[in-house]
């Protein structure tokens, strides 16, 4: 079984575990303003640190190219508080214009 | 169906599609990232919580192992088990039935449930069922559409998909960034991830920002 198959199932069975527990513990637990704050965190601290690595790198190099140009278009999308859609469209057709004629 | 019911489910339609049909990028970037159709939908079908299915991909096509990418995406599926400890009690469901709540509770269902609180519990826990049933039927559906279209392209940048998934990314975050500390915490993994990745394995770089989490949310 290839990396990519452990991941599908792995993912999967910790996904589902994950929610399943949630619906069989008391709600009391975690009632902890500490949790929750950091329970709202965590996200930021990845999708940002996947944004970066993404965009930014290559295997394990840092690199510029089409790419940055194409996740500053959805940024300043963002900014003009365009939809998701609009968003994703709008950073795939930079970066594709400067990959296919630069 | 009565003024309250409709509005319950014009809620859930209206958000069950716009979400199902961001699954187009899901699967067009799975594909995109080195999944398998078949891998794809299967992600779609079990993991069914969008930024863990991103963040598995997002870890494996940047090179990153498999542990790296459950670890990655496992973090993010923690917040569906804390909405799982919200919606039990309004719930009420035992047996198959729990099964099926727990497989949809994500952000949405949660989501448009919480929307409906001033109408009522039994309105509730409709919007509960309507959105996860709503967003699981289209985000599935369109999960097919990306991953076959995404096949079928070829050369990925030629199409700008390599940067539709940071973009994605970059979307899925920005409505959380409320406040300065959220938005310096943002800024500090990645200038983190960015040092990290020619020193640390794959994937690890991203996995360690859970920790900046963790340090910031413990001091105020």
């Amino acid at each position: 079984m290839n990396a990519f198959w452990v991941a599908t199932i792995g993912t999967s069975v910790i996904a589902f575990a994950l929610k399943y527990a949630g619906h069989n513990v008391p709600e009391k637990i975690f009632a902890h303003p500490k949790i929750q704050s950091i329970n709202a965190l965590i996200p930021i601290a990845l999708l940002s640190a996947l944004v970066a690595v993404q965009t930014l790198s290559e295997k394990s190099k840092l690199m510029i190219d089409h790419r940055l140009a194409g996740v500053g278009v959805a940024m300043l999308a963002l900014f003009l508080k365009a939809p998701f859609p609009v968003v994703v469209l709008s950073a795939a057709f930079t970066s594709a214009a400067i990959y296919n004629w630069l | 169906m009565s003024r309250i019911e409709s509005t319950t489910f014009r809620d859930s339609f209206s958000v069950s599609f716009t979400v199902g049909l961001y699954g187009t990028a899901f699967g067009a970037a799975a594909v995109a990232n080195g999944f398998s159709v078949l891998q794809s939908c299967l992600l779609s079908l079990l993991t069914f919580s969008g930024a863990s299915q991103f963040a598995v991909i997002g870890v494996l096509g940047a090179g990153g192992g498999a542990i790296s990418g459950i670890a990655t995406a496992s973090l993010l599926g923690i917040r569906n088990g804390l909405y799982g400890v919200i919606m039990a009690p309004r719930l009420k469901v035992k047996g198959v039935k729990r099964v099926i709540a727990a497989q949809i509770t994500i952000d949405e269902s949660t989501a448009v449930a919480l929307g409906q609180e001033v109408r009522g519990e039994s309105a509730m826990r409709q919007g509960f069922w309507l959105t996860g049933f709503g967003v699981f039927l289209f985000w599935n559906l369109f999960t097919v559409a990306g991953a076959l279209g995404a096949q079928a392209m070829g050369d990925i940048r030629v199409w700008g998909l390599d940067s539709a998934v940071p973009a994605a990314f970059l979307g899925l975050v920005w409505p959380r960034l409320q406040s300065n500390k959220d938005r310096i915490l943002a800024l500090i993994c990645v200038v983190f991830a960015l040092a990290m990745t020619p020193i640390l394995p794959a994937g690890l770089p991203i996995i360690a920002t859970a920790f900046i989490a963790v340090v910031v949310g413990l001091s105020k």
